[in-house]
């Protein structure tokens, strides 16, 4: 009897939890899910003039994809390049990390402001900065000119990959410091005394107790920042240049000028694809590695 | 337990200095009179701001973009709300999935979402336009919403609902007048923050606004253009300001009547 009673209760409060859900959950059904299966169908269509769009199935976009080489070029780059920006943003952002949890006392929220602040402000425009910073005629080349260090512009400080991985490092920051942040400060201080106390050295709490501990943020920040930066599209556009266009600009083109809506498709279940693989990897190798550590 | 560490200090100085350069030389260039961002400064000149007040196309643009803005962050921080109860007080079966599915379009690249509502939206013949533009707003900052609001759920008393419960109030009225106060500021931090997501979302507009251009994409299509680029500085300066003070007036809300427990999150 009184199972039933519980039984009943229960299902209603789920009813009602789903009410309350139901409107996020029709707008991702809605506004995402449909879309990204109207986008895999698209994918195995053909574009025969510049409206209309042949239904019948084929795979010819995927053998396109993967019959001119520069496809696959682009969306390996695109893996590379947000690699080497997860890896700069986690080392240069941890230290920061660190020092807000351990070293500051006070105004620790003020801090953690001024270092989050920039990320919002106009992302555009802290992208086009770089270009100012790092051109021909830009800040470094000028000031470094203007002081009589060098007399030709350093031509590669822009248009390349290295530029494409500044800027964007520069411009996920916030993504880093936080998750960072928040699992340092979480860790229990007694735990860092008890390892003192064992006789190890500075040294060996931080790799013994402090960053096994800090894995969670971690993690965290290289799948924020991994994911959405293998389909940035502004970076690439306004700072790589041929030689860090990445397999956005690629997708863009066929949206636009080569107005190729199926290839384009194509492109992007590809890189969803490659992204969903590698997040799958990354989470499978840490529970691996955090079983090992407990 | 841990003092002083000046090798650290000094590094964060530096990086300080990494973070804040880049944005900063916008504002400066936006008074140097001169068609070039370069050094030395040329002289101060107010022109660029005055100019900006003869853009017809901007100020369209920034029509657009305060209310796809305004539109986006009232819709999501909603959305978000009911969702943030749910999972705050409820014990929601296939709590992981939901969750997960109502933050993925926060975490996936832009692009692909872009790219799905283009296609979608151009298959059904539909125009495409501010609309889309909004739709694909609120999906971006809902997750945002979300996690701002479950954050602020969390961190207060639910006795003080139970209370309510008790003295004979319905769930509705309890709502309105113990959970809604009490959740105010982080709701209006929500609003602040997902206005100012949506006000600097460049590529899904890109994809989707076709000619009613948001201000990202009037900036964009301005900025091929060396004559026309200083305006663009004197603007971006402004909306760098703006764009702070709303942020630091969220943030402080988000931290108002929350104790010693402080909120530093921006969401994640």
């Amino acid at each position: 009897m009184s199972s039933t009673i519980q039984n009943i209760y229960f299902r209603s409060d789920q009813a009602k939890a789903y009410t309350l859900l139901s409107p996020a959950l029709i707008l991702v059904i809605f506004a995402m899910a449909a879309p990204m299966i109207v986008m895999i169908f698209t994918s195995f269509n053909t574009q025969i003039s510049m409206i209309e769009i042949d239904r019948t199935f084929t795979t010819g976009r995927y053998e396109d994809f993967f019959s001119k080489p520069i496809f696959s070029m682009l969306l390996f780059r695109s893996v590379k390049i947000s690699f080497f920006v997860t890896l700069l943003t986690l080392l240069t952002t941890y230290p920061l990390a660190y020092y807000i949890a351990f070293y500051v006392k006070k105004n620790k929220m003020l801090w953690i402001v001024l270092m989050t602040l920039p990320f919002w402000t106009s992302y555009l425009l802290r992208v086009f900065s770089w270009r100012v910073i790092l051109g021909n005629k830009g800040v470094i080349n000028s000031a470094l000119m203007g002081t009589g260090m060098i007399d030709e512009p350093l031509g590669f400080l822009l248009y390349n990959q290295a530029a494409v991985i500044i800027t964007l490092s520069h411009a996920w920051a916030a993504f880093a410091i936080l998750p960072l942040y928040v699992s340092l400060d979480k860790i229990d201080k007694s735990l860092l005394e008890a390892s003192y106390d064992l006789g190890n050295t500075k040294f060996e709490t931080f790799w013994r107790v402090t960053f096994p501990l800090s894995l969670p943020g971690v993690i965290g920040a290289i799948l924020i920042i991994f994911i959405p930066t293998v389909g940035d599209y502004v970076t690439p556009q306004l700072v790589g240049g041929t030689d860090g266009r990445m397999l956005s600009n690629m997708i863009q083109s066929l949206f636009g000028r080569a107005n190729n809506f199926p290839l384009g498709a194509a492109s992007a279940v590809l890189m969803l694809t490659t992204v969903c693989l590698i997040a799958a990897l990354v989470t499978y190798i840490t529970k691996k590695v955090s079983m090992r550590m407990s | 337990m841990y003092n002083k560490n000046n090798t650290l200090f000094i590094y964060c100085i530096f990086y300080f200095a990494f973070l804040y350069i880049p944005v900063l030389l916008l504002p400066i260039f936006s008074f140097n009179d001169s068609f070039h961002m370069v050094f030395p400064l040329k002289g101060f000149t107010f022109d660029w701001y005055i100019q900006m007040w003869n853009k017809s196309r901007l100020h369209q643009a920034l029509f657009n973009s305060i209310k796809v803005g305004i539109i986006a962050s009232v819709v999501s921080t909603f959305i978000a709300l009911f969702a943030a109860k749910a999972f705050t007080r409820y014990k929601v079966k296939f709590h992981g999935l939901s969750y997960g599915a109502i933050l993925l379009p926060f975490i996936i690249p832009e692009i692909i979402i872009a790219v799905a509502l283009i296609v979608i939206w151009t298959s059904m013949g539909l125009k495409l336009g501010l609309i889309p533009v909004t739709i694909s707003h609120i999906l971006f900052c809902t997750p945002f919403c979300m996690l701002i609001l479950i954050s602020r759920m969390e961190g207060f008393d639910k006795s003080l609902e139970e209370a309510s419960m008790d003295l004979g109030e319905n769930s509705f009225w309890t709502f309105w007048r113990v959970t809604f106060p009490l959740l105010l500021p982080g709701i209006i931090a929500s609003l602040l923050l997902a206005f100012v997501i949506s006000f600097d979302e460049f590529i899904l507009a890109f994809f989707l606004s076709s000619s009613d251009q948001t201000l990202p994409i009037y900036m964009w299509s301005q900025l091929r253009f060396p004559k026309k680029f200083p305006h663009i500085l004197a603007l971006g300066a402004i909306i760098i300001i703006v764009t702070s003070l709303i942020v630091m007036t969220a943030y402080w809300l988000r931290n108002l009547g929350q104790g010693k427990k402080k909120d530093f999150s921006i969401g994640i």
